[in-house]
């Protein structure tokens, strides 16, 4: 269910990349105040935007689960969540890089997207602990959708907070996206698909991977004939009992118990 | 024995026909009141799926001063929260002194202090909110009656409240003597700028309660879910409030704190309104 | 109209099963008594019927509501004592029992109609922390049937009792109040005197299931082996 689509979605990924490195170290001109290290905008900033939305979406599947208890929808919120909080630290460290190299500091309190990011990142750090120490599999991920759908509502609330926090009257450090010239609007661009993609696929991976390691689970417990409970399952931050294994589960020993 | 059953099983259902009457009568007077509390289960209803109109028995305000009344008694009894934070803000503000190594303080300093200490206090206070009634079996004996969830949120939330401005009576005075801050002048703007970031720490402590009691590690989750949710509510209230603790000639808190208080408090009074439910049943 | 349906009822947890296949109906005013070893799913039964726990897969119907669809009808109608009393230990046991009596809309002269049915009246003004653990188990039973619920939920309710309060509580949840009654125990004796339907569960599915008549002393302690 979860593989369909997986190989296009990957090399599409490499291609979009190829092409987004390319653009941005043979195409895009070199800018005139900070000179090379500029280039890391193409990284920081599609990095932050995609971080941003898939904490957001990762709200939205959490509604999902609220509203349909299906399991599924907890599974990819949480997945997303986790890529985004990947993201996140990415952003962290590239802007973080940026900081250093254009303005001589690790960190900057007048940038207000890095500043942003720190306490988003700092939130949803709490999301696996959150997740881990709830140890009934269907309660976990009700609380970890609600955390979700606050959280994702926090995000750009926070973002507005803090862009009215900070003095207006430092120049931003890391420059403004907006009036791009040309060359450098279509390398950001393409970068923000590359990226993008790259994101969706590391999702589609973790979930294809987790679902089919449920599966075999699942099915090597029901061949053996050992129950569940003899053997608790170690406890974990990530959803265990996406739906679909349980009915595979029943189907199993029905038609053991059948022969 | 049978037959003797029987006349027993016939004299119960009539005591219960007559205490059904009884109910209703009391229902009907109170439906008015109850028709008001449907409008305001609908938006919680929207997001709940497969579970029909609420129709509560209780009107919602009822059941909150119910709920109320019990959380303010269980806490006049085993005074577990409030001198707590009162006096961890009390001895936070003689850890200052030392730390900053000054005897007065205004400005943005004194608004850092002031602002640290209330948050730090108010969390000690978040942590205990739903402790008492996770051990003693309080959830599930509100669950059972006839009520709108959203009446536990509400009390939870006035029971917070009531906690902080308490905790402020006590804190803000001995902020202003031990620290020698000038906040005369600037009293009532202070108070305003208070009683936003009250209902703001309210609301966000009690959902981020809620979440945490579930959990092993309560005591930690809770101010590290609850932090970062509070950042906003320090940024306006903290801008609000540092011109104000200035000597002589105070200023007045920018009206775009404040509203950005009010805005804050507003999105996560209706958030919590919305998914607290959820953390309720099973 | 049945006082309860099951039909196929299961909930699990995790990839555990707590309760499976399992499907009875009972009448009003009759007495099911559920019987089973420490995590065979009794506890889990009771919490589905008394609408705080859904049912993952099945029917349910109690007193004609189809939950969790219409849980909200069924709340008021049901009263359960769990093995927590769900009181509070720093009130008296006219505070708690008069804060249930709002939560229900229940008028206030019958909580001191209640505490004096159960010999509680002396006591009444004295925080729970300080009464015996069978003077708190009759609070806690006065909780229970005080909004006159028409379907009990009791969860071993004899346990801490008194010996002499067993005549105190009979007519308020005992076979001796008419009431439709769901009750867990541990006594297979007691079970084959009170019941009309008897339930035997074993690591979440039916073991044993009839009348008293139908089913033997023998297969009910086998539940416990």
């Amino acid at each position: 269910m979860y593989g369909r689509g997986l190989r296009a979605l990957s090399i599409s990924t490499v291609v979009a990349v190829v092409a987004a490195l390319t653009l941005v170290f043979f195409y895009a001109p070199l800018e005139a105040e900070q000179g090379f290290l500029q280039k890391i905008f193409y990284l920081h900033v599609p990095l932050a935007i995609i971080a941003l939305c898939g904490f957001v979406v990762g709200g939205l599947f959490a509604i999902g689960y609220l509203r349909t208890r299906d399991q599924r929808w907890d599974f990819r919120s949480y997945v997303v969540i986790h890529m985004s909080l990947i993201f996140a630290l990415a952003t962290l460290i590239t802007g973080s890089i940026w900081a250093k190299g254009s303005w001589g500091h690790w960190w900057v309190w007048s940038e207000p997207t890095l500043v942003s990011f720190l306490i988003v990142f700092l939130l949803y750090a709490t999301y696996q602990p959150l997740r881990f120490s709830i140890e009934d599999p269907e309660r976990q991920a009700r609380y970890a959708s609600v955390f979700a759908v606050t959280a994702g509502a926090f995000v750009p609330a926070n973002f507005i907070a803090v862009r009215l926090a900070t003095e207006f009257l430092h120049p931003r450090v890391l420059g403004s996206t907006s009036n791009l010239p040309g060359s450098m609007a279509l390398t950001f661009l393409v970068s923000l698909v590359a990226w993008a993609l790259l994101f969706v696929t590391l999702c589609k991976y973790e979930l294809t991977a987790k679902h089919t390691r449920f599966q075999l689970r699942a099915l090597r417990r029901r061949l053996s004939g050992e129950q569940a409970r003899d053997t608790p399952p170690r406890r974990s931050a990530a959803p265990q009992h996406p739906a679909g294994t349980a009915k595979l589960g029943a189907r199993v020993a029905d038609g053991g118990a059948s022969t | 024995m049978s037959a003797q059953r029987e006349s027993q099983v016939a004299a119960a259902q009539r005591e219960s026909q007559v205490a059904a009457a009884q109910r209703e009568s009391q229902v009907a007077g109170a439906s008015r009141e109850g028709e008001l509390s449907l409008g305001a289960g609908a938006p919680a209803g929207a997001l709940r799926a497969g579970e029909g109109t609420p129709a509560p028995t209780v009107p919602l305000r009822r059941a909150v001063g119910a709920l109320l009344r019990k959380e303010l008694l269980v806490e006049l009894r085993t005074l577990e929260s409030v001198p707590g934070m009162s006096l961890f803000a009390l001895s936070t503000f003689v850890v200052f002194h030392f730390a900053l190594n000054r005897n007065s303080v205004e400005g943005d300093l004194a608004t850092g202090v002031l602002w640290v200490t209330l948050l730090f206090a108010s969390l000690l206070g978040v942590n205990r909110l739903f402790v008492a009634d996770a051990e003693e079996g309080g959830v599930d004996g509100f669950l059972l009656a006839p009520v709108d969830r959203s009446a536990m949120l509400i009390a939870k939330e006035l029971t917070l409240l009531c906690y902080l401005v308490v905790l402020e009576l006590v804190a803000v005075p001995a902020f202003a003597l031990l620290l020698s801050v000038p906040m005369a002048h600037a009293l009532p703007d202070l108070l305003l700028v208070l009683a936003l970031a009250d209902v703001g720490v309210a609301v966000v402590g009690t959902l981020v309660a809620a979440l945490a009691v579930q959990t092993r590690a309560r005591d930690l989750l809770g101010p590290l879910l609850g932090l970062p949710l509070l950042v906003p509510i320090v940024i306006g209230a903290a801008r609000a409030t540092s011109p104000l603790l200035v000597a002589g000639h105070a200023g007045t808190p920018a009206a775009r704190w404040l509203a950005m208080l009010a805005l804050y408090d507003l999105i996560f009074g209706l958030i919590a309104y919305a998914v607290f439910d959820f953390l309720l049943e099973d | 109209m049945a006082a309860v349906e099951l039909e196929g009822l299961a909930r699990h947890y995790g990839e555990r099963e707590a309760l499976w296949g399992v499907s009875l109906s009972l009448q009003r005013g009759q007495t099911l008594v559920v019987l089973g070893p420490n995590g065979a799913g009794k506890t889990t039964l009771l919490r589905i019927l008394a609408a705080l726990l859904r049912p993952h897969a099945g029917e349910v119907r109690v007193l004609d509501r189809r939950l969790p669809e219409e849980s909200w009808q069924v709340r008021g109608e049901v009263g359960l004592l769990a093995h927590e009393p769900m009181l509070y230990r720093s009130l008296t046991a006219e505070e708690n029992l008069r804060f249930h009596a709002r939560l229900h809309g229940v008028q206030e002269q019958r909580v001191a109609e209640l505490l004096a049915e159960l010999s509680l009246s002396e006591r009444a003004h004295e925080p729970l922390r300080t009464l015996s653990r069978g003077m708190v188990q009759r609070v806690a039973i006065a909780r229970t049937v005080l909004h006159e619920p028409e379907l009990l939920l009791l969860d071993e309710p004899y346990a801490n009792l008194d010996p002499g309060a067993l005549d105190l509580v009979d007519p308020l949840i005992g076979p001796g109040s008419g009431r439709t009654r769901v009750m867990c125990s541990h006594d297979p004796a007691g079970a084959l005197r009170e019941a009309d339907v008897v339930l035997g569960l074993r690591e979440g599915r039916v073991a044993v299931q009839g009348t008293p008549a139908e089913v033997s002393a023998e297969e009910l302690e086998d539940l416990y082996r």
